[in-house]
């Protein structure tokens, strides 16, 4: 994994854009684990088709990820003799097997170890420079001492020196690609606590929980040094009452989970919608239900995101249309929960959250923060009070004169708790109100393209479904891609529009029922031909898989 | 800055008129809580009650102050997220005993010990009355009810041991008719830094008539408060819940509630992803 993960640095360094994932068994520490990376010379967001080279340093329980790690004729793989046979999956992938004795090179080298000999030889491959790479090398290992530096750079450099024999594998670097733009190196992860932080959160309340960890690890320094705080919650119930307990305060609060904890949070996050108490929840998605799979994506929240809360509870959810989207996304899920202080889910997953990819330096937005406040309520100050559209000048604790309940019963104007029908109804008119009559902008989607052949998608699979929809127009194909990022409410108008005039379309998503088709199904009129392509995780969905879906709708 | 203007205990009461039963123990800790607020002389508008569900989680909006009334089981974490947010409010959280000790118990310990300076308050009448009388965790274990008939079976929680154990910086019991005595311990414990726990032995004249001689039972504690723990368990465990009165002052440091002076640069943040 650490040699993966110094392989995207140099990958960078050398001017490429690149992503890496991992696939990891379900040990704590150790087991079998794959580092998986895409390189090339333009932003590549997602992996596709089959891998160009596979290097084996221990092929025990390789058959836990082999579904994952697709090899075709033409895929070279390395593999140590002294690592065991070959495994049949691949050997009847292709014949292209350069045996290398990588661990008795190591052994050769005092203080070697195998993953720096093969991290020489992938570079050597690929066509990185030794001494571009010996400087990261030594910039990494610097706290660990002289000697360290020395057996890594005699290590790279020896699998620099076997990589000739690796003609068969494309070299792509370095510097194919003089960018004058500013590049990052980050995960999904971070990037949201970056948005969170970014868009004004000073309060968040974590539980840990994979994939979501990162998030709230991100934070915690960060949020001591913008002057805001985190707390550790006792299970996730507490994290999201602490969230809107802080957020009641004033102060804009988030926390971050994964499906479990989302289901746990979900009578509180009714509260926050009766109440109209501002908060963000990030749900990073894994295979579900129960504890599913926690280390291994899939977009299986839809459901729980939209339709969850008991009772009409009208709330937001919004979902990254890429990695890098996950910093805009998340900001933007802070402005409009503080703009109508109501619960905001962000739905993000293990792919977008755990991989580190290369992207162009996102741009800098202007969303933060602006809750509807009073500073100076009069006599007959009311917190619920009917607006044309439906958000009420919110008091906080501290100004004189606004003291409230603010309530999960229903209420009256004032918050005074009221079971009559008139209260109920209008109290319900204005939540639902403020939701759905928000100015929310040309952000609800992000669509690429024209014509008359529409791909609708959201969160992790908008980024194979941009690419196989490239490929598509490369053939000459007019497709039009439309990625959802505004999922609840949902902008059925904005969509009609992108619609019309289509003839067919694909709603493509990964989960096992396709739970954003019915859900489209369930508010739009969609045209006749439209149809659904998904499938569970942890399998991705690809874009060799949906261009192949385009083809094979085109032909008919 | 106006003249102070000395604030009465009628300040601290809102003009809604409580649901709860004629005869009910809670009227009587409304009364001690704004008669503490007065003590204090905390404005209104720098009080937050924070609730969860049941009869006596009513009580913010009988209150003139900030309130919250929230979900069944969660007032602890609410009101620990808005004291760590906002460490200048004075933050009470109050409840009733199926609130704080059955749905809510695991926040219960743990905002024992995390310590962070806020009271909670629990009106403890062993019973759950907003359902209509079903056995909370501190009902004897012969109670008898529609929903355990025969009574439960069951040792009944002892909240007071279990919050010094867990690491409570003040432990107290009171009875909600000394309104006087309830009114001086909740004061005591708004004052004491860190986590502070008072259970008010408050009577449920509906469900639980025999309560109403809970009033010839109470009796002062005979000593004065320790900050020795051991000391505090063993005389809380060998008397006869009735016993009421400050039964442990600790001396623990509260939850940090401290923020950075220097606040950073926000491209502070995205330095380290630069290629």
């Amino acid at each position: 994994m650490t040699a993966g993960g110094l392989l995207l640095d140099a990958a960078g360094k050398a001017g490429l854009y690149g992503l890496q994932t991992r696939s990891v068994g379900p040990q704590i520490r150790g087991g079998e684990a794959a580092a998986l990376l895409r390189l090339a010379d333009w932003p590549v967001e997602t992996h596709s088709g089959a891998f160009d080279l596979l290097l084996a340093l221990d092929w025990s329980n390789f058959s836990r990820f082999a579904a994952e790690i697709k090899l075709d004729a033409r895929s070279v793989v390395i593999a140590d003799p002294v690592s065991g046979t070959v495994p049949e999956i691949v050997t009847a992938a292709t014949q292209n097997i350069v045996e290398l004795p990588i661990k008795e090179i190591a052994d050769n080298i005092s203080g070697g170890r195998v993953n720096m000999v093969a991290l020489g030889l992938l570079c050597g491959a690929i066509g990185l420079h030794e001494a571009d790479l010996i400087e990261l090398i030594a910039g990494k290992l610097v706290a660990k001492g002289a000697s360290a530096i020395e057996a890594g750079t005699a290590c790279l450099h020896e699998g620099f020196q076997h990589s000739t024999r690796l003609d068969a594998v494309t070299a792509i670097g370095p510097e194919r690609r003089q960018t004058g733009e500013r590049r990052w190196l980050l995960t999904g992860n971070e990037a949201a606590g970056l948005g969170a932080l970014r868009g004004g959160v000073r309060f968040a309340a974590a539980y840990p929980i994979t994939p979501a960890t990162e998030i709230l690890e991100w934070l915690a320094p960060a949020l001591a040094r913008a002057g805001g705080t985190l707390v550790q919650a006792e299970d996730e119930l507490a994290s999201v009452n602490m969230i809107i307990g802080a957020s009641y305060g004033g102060v804009p609060a988030l926390t971050a989970t994964s499906g479990p904890g989302l289901a746990l949070m979900t009578e509180s996050i009714g509260l926050a919608t009766a109440a109209e108490v501002p908060i963000v929840v990030i749900d990073v998605m894994r295979g579900g239900p129960s504890t599913g799979i926690p280390t291994k994506s899939e977009q299986s929240d839809l459901n729980i995101a939209v339709h969850g809360l008991h009772g009409d509870a009208p709330h937001l959810v919004v979902a990254p249309v890429s990695l890098a989207d996950c910093l805009f996304t998340t900001q933007w899920a802070v402005h409009l929960a503080e703009a109508m202080q109501a619960p905001a889910i962000v739905l993000s997953d293990q792919f977008l959250g755990q991989a580190r990819m290369i992207v162009d330096r996102p741009a800098d937005i202007a969303f933060v923060a602006a809750r509807r406040r009073t500073e100076n309520p009069d006599d007959d100050y009311a917190r619920y009070a009917l607006t044309p559209d439906g958000i009420s000048p919110m008091s906080v604790p501290g100004v004189a004169g606004g003291q409230y309940t603010a309530d999960g019963l229903a209420h009256a104007v004032s918050g005074t708790p009221s079971s009559a029908a008139e209260d109920h109804l209008a109290q319900l008119a204005k939540r639902r109100r403020k939701i759905d009559e928000f100015v929310y902008g040309d952000h609800w989607a992000d669509i690429e393209g024209d014509g008359d052949f529409v791909i609708v998608t959201w969160g992790s699979t908008a980024a194979p479904v941009r690419e196989a929809a490239e490929q598509a127009r490369a053939h000459g194909l007019h497709i039009k891609t439309v990625a959802v990022r505004l999922l609840a409410p949902l902008k059925v108008a904005a969509l009609a529009h992108e619609l019309d005039g289509a003839r067919r379309v694909l709603v493509v998503e990964q989960n096992e029922t396709g739970q954003f088709h019915r859900y489209l199904r369930s508010l739009c009129d969609l045209p006749a031909d439209t149809r659904a392509v998904h499938h569970p995780g942890p399998l991705s969905v690809t874009p060799d898989e949906v261009l192949g879906e385009i083809l094979k709708e085109h032909s008919l | 800055m106006n003249a102070p203007v000395s604030l009465k205990a009628s300040d601290y009461k809102s003009d809604l008129k409580p649901v709860w039963c004629p005869g009910c123990g809670d009227y009587h800790v409304l009364l001690a809580v704004t008669k503490a607020l007065a003590e204090l002389q905390r404005p209104a508008h720098d009080i937050a009650v924070i609730s969860g569900i049941g009869c006596s989680s009513r009580i913010p909006a009988y209150l003139n102050a900030y309130g919250f009334h929230g979900v069944h089981g969660r007032a602890l974490p609410l009101g620990t997220g808005l004291k760590v947010a906002r460490p200048e409010l004075t933050v009470l959280v109050a409840g009733g005993d199926g609130d704080g000790f059955s749905i809510g118990g695991n926040h219960f310990l743990h905002a024992c010990r995390r310590n962070i300076d806020i009271t909670y308050l629990v009106m403890d009448n062993q019973v759950y009355g907003m359902t209509k009388g079903q056995p909370s965790p501190t009902t004897a274990p012969d109670w008898d009810s529609a929903l355990s008939p025969g009574g439960t079976g069951l040792r009944p929680f002892h909240p007071l041991v279990i919050a010094l154990a867990s690491g409570a910086n003040f432990v107290a019991r009171t009875f909600s008719g000394d309104i006087k005595g309830t009114t001086q311990t909740l004061v005591e414990a708004i004052r004491h830094p860190g986590f502070s726990f008072v259970e008010v032995l408050s009577p449920c004249v509906t469900f639980r008539p025999e309560q109403r001689e809970w009033k010839s039972a109470v009796h002062a504690a005979p000593v004065t408060p320790t900050d020795d723990p051991a000391r505090a368990a063993r005389r809380i465990m060998t008397d006869d819940g009735f016993n009421t009165g400050i039964l442990f002052r600790g001396t623990r440091d509260p939850y940090s509630l401290a923020r950075s002076d220097t606040v950073a640069d926000m491209t502070a943040f995205e330095r380290p992803f630069e290629l």
